[in-house]
């Protein structure tokens, strides 16, 4: 693992920074009680920040504890692409001092964090898990990462991530795949599965990841942590690297509910780069988690206990909502009878959109150019031809080939149209309920290797997260027991647009009694 | 079989691909697999059904607007520089993979 930080461009900035070993040397002098010897990797995002902010340890020693952490797991797990050193140490030591001159440290002051790598970074390298990007250094900070900088957040690194986020099991990147933290021959989950694996191995307390078509559900669900999707337009795009602009979403994989309630009040909000940012109030997400559940009415669709579910998950689930209705929750069936369409509308509409997107790669002005062509289309072609990888290669050409003249109405209309059903199916049912329960994925993590050769296969995994994608509604998954091969399984809440509080809210109260 | 190899080699002109042989014949077994698969969609009557490009126009905005009106907090004062300052030259030309230091170096465009 090599720091990929670009030395150079950061030279400047040092001037004036106490060294970080003179820094080291005198914490380690006056704090040499108990707290030393504790666990730094396994703190909640306040434990971590009131620990430096009463100075009973640094920022500098969590964040060598986390690099410490990878050192000695990552090699098998695979979770992270780039560490950002330069930079962690640099945040951290301006913690510390604000720590050691008494100043009340912001929301998660000293918080280590990771940061999946289609995020971009101002000087550190970003690549989206592929080839093509592989020597991207961005020129700026993707806004959620800057509003958790500003926020004490200290950045580990950049976590690895199906090229492009396309893929359910990470296997997709272009770089090395992840490994579940929980059985190392599994699959994380995709594709923010290093984001995943991460938090699940407690070399981040926190991570940012992308979900497009369950990104972040499914990849917690399958490490067992709390991920977060928020609604559409409640966390700026601005800086996430595009995949299917409609569709992606910024939001937290996080050990607690609390904790990635906390991380999504730090990154939620208007921001003038990103005109779809919703200019709305951000709830203090925080202090809504302690409200009463009880009373709530929680919908539960057949249509997400069909086939393909498999049994132990479905026990789990049944068993969580169970627990939920104990909490004075209401149970109220719904019905969204739309579901089974979802997968093929989201393969049209997000395919459509990529292959949009991805039409910037070119080999002009940064990226991947093929080398000894001799023209400007061959340099094109040719260029994303050896940069893309297969996955990405086979969803440009789905979402080309439903845009192309004759086919646009046969496919991507009708899916467009199809989206406004499954978006009417939530707007019904809500209407009776305050929240969805689902389970977060039909099975516990899978094999590495076991779906990767059957496009559709994999696509199925992401059967019960679409739909909130499609809809722009938020969707939490939370950790509901294990199967009796020890792999967690994850309970999904959804809920009403912008109403974020409330599937927190019944998440936290959830995570309390299990 | 829907799409045949000439139909991925004329969509592969179009997204700018050039696929290897071996490429080209998974692509055509790849692509007839999922669109017999989304052909479900046509199960649906969707005549009455207006298309949803985007939800951000029905939630998180004043319902009761119309049109531009609707997203009038997203406009704002035309700022000659923009919200965020143009790049420095030297700055937009480190990632590119071939410059002369002031332009983005490419082969040559006409080629006949």
């Amino acid at each position: 693992m090599k720091d990929e930080v670009n030395k150079d461009k950061r030279e400047g900035q040092k001037s004036g920074r106490r060294t970080i070993d003179s820094v080291w040397l005198s914490f380690r002098v006056l704090n040499s009680d108990h707290f030393l010897s504790m666990d730094l990797t396994s703190l909640t995002i306040d434990a971590a920040r009131s620990g430096v902010q009463e100075r009973r340890t640094s920022a500098l020693a969590l964040a060598e504890a986390h690099y410490a952490r990878i050192q000695k797991e990552d090699g098998q797990v695979g979770a992270f692409l780039t560490l950002s050193k330069e930079r962690a140490l640099e945040q951290a030591d301006r913690i510390d001092r604000m720590a050691a001159e008494g100043k009340p440290l912001p929301a998660l002051g000293g918080v280590p964090v990771g940061i999946k790598d289609v995020m971009v970074t101002r000087g550190v390298r970003t690549t989206a898990g592929s080839k093509i990007l592989a020597n991207y250094i961005p020129p700026y900070d993707c806004t959620a990462v800057a509003r958790l900088e500003a926020a004490g957040a200290v950045v580990l690194g950049k976590t690895n991530c199906d090229e492009f986020a396309m893929g359910s099991s990470n296997e997709n990147s272009a770089f090395h795949p992840v490994r579940n933290p929980c059985d190392l021959t599994r699959v994380p989950g995709g594709s923010s599965g290093g984001a995943a694996a991460a938090v699940a191995a407690d070399m981040a307390v926190v991570a940012l990841g992308s979900d497009t078509g369950g990104s972040i559900r499914q990849p917690a669900s399958f490490c067992g942590v709390v991920g977060l999707m928020p609604t559409y337009g409640r966390v700026s795009r601005n800086g996430l690297i595009a995949f299917a602009s409609s569709l992606d979403h910024i939001g937290p994989l996080a050990k607690t509910v609390k904790d990635a309630a906390s991380a999504l009040r730090t990154i939620a909000g208007r921001d003038p780069m990103d005109s779809t940012s919703a200019d709305l109030p951000v709830p203090d997400y925080v202090a809504e988690l302690d409200k009463p559940v009880r009373g709530l009415r929680l919908g539960v669709a057949k249509e997400y206990f069909g086939e393909g579910l498999d049994d132990e998950v479905r026990q789990a689930v049944v068993a969580a909502i169970d627990e939920l209705k104990h909490l004075g929750c209401e149970i109220v069936p719904v019905s969204l009878p739309h579901t089974p369409y979802a997968i093929p509308t989201y393969y049209l509409v997000a395919t459509a959109e990529a292959s949009s997107n991805l039409a910037r790669y070119d080999g002009v002005r940064y990226g991947y150019r093929a080398p000894g062509v001799k023209s400007l289309s061959e340099m094109y072609r040719r260029s994303r031809d050896e940069g893309f990888g297969t996955e990405v290669k086979r969803r440009i050409m789905l979402g080309t080939y439903a845009l192309s003249a004759g086919y646009y109405d046969a496919y991507y209309l009708k899916a467009q149209k199809v989206r406004t059903l499954l978006v009417r199916d939530f707007e019904e049912a809500f209407t009776k309920v305050d929240a969805i329960v689902t389970p977060t994925s039909p099975t516990a993590a899978f094999r590495l290797g076991e779906k990767s050769n059957d496009p559709l296969a994999m696509y199925l995994a992401d059967v019960y997260t679409v739909t909130a994608d499609l809809a722009g509604i938020p969707g939490i998954s939370v950790p509901c027991g294990e199967t009796k091969e020890k792999l967690p399984i994850g309970l999904q809440i959804l809920g009403r647009h912008f109403d974020e509080a409330t599937i927190l809210r019944v998440a936290h109260a959830y995570e309390q009694a299990a | 079989m829907k799409v045949t190899e000439k139909d991925v080699a004329y969509v592969a002109g179009l997204a700018n691909l050039e696929l290897t042989p071996e490429e080209q014949a998974g692509m055509v077994r790849d692509l007839n697999s999922i669109l017999q698969y989304v052909d479900r969609l046509n199960e649906l009557d969707t005549s009455s059904v207006a298309p949803m490009a985007q939800v951000s126009d029905r939630y998180g905005v004043d319902g009761s607007k119309q049109g531009t009106e609707r997203f009038s907090y997203a406009s704002r004062e035309d700022i000659p520089e923009g919200l965020r300052k143009s790049l420095p030259r030297e700055e937009a030309l480190a990632n590119a993979p071939d410059s002369d230091g002031v332009f983005f170096k490419v082969p040559k465009v006409i080629e006949r």
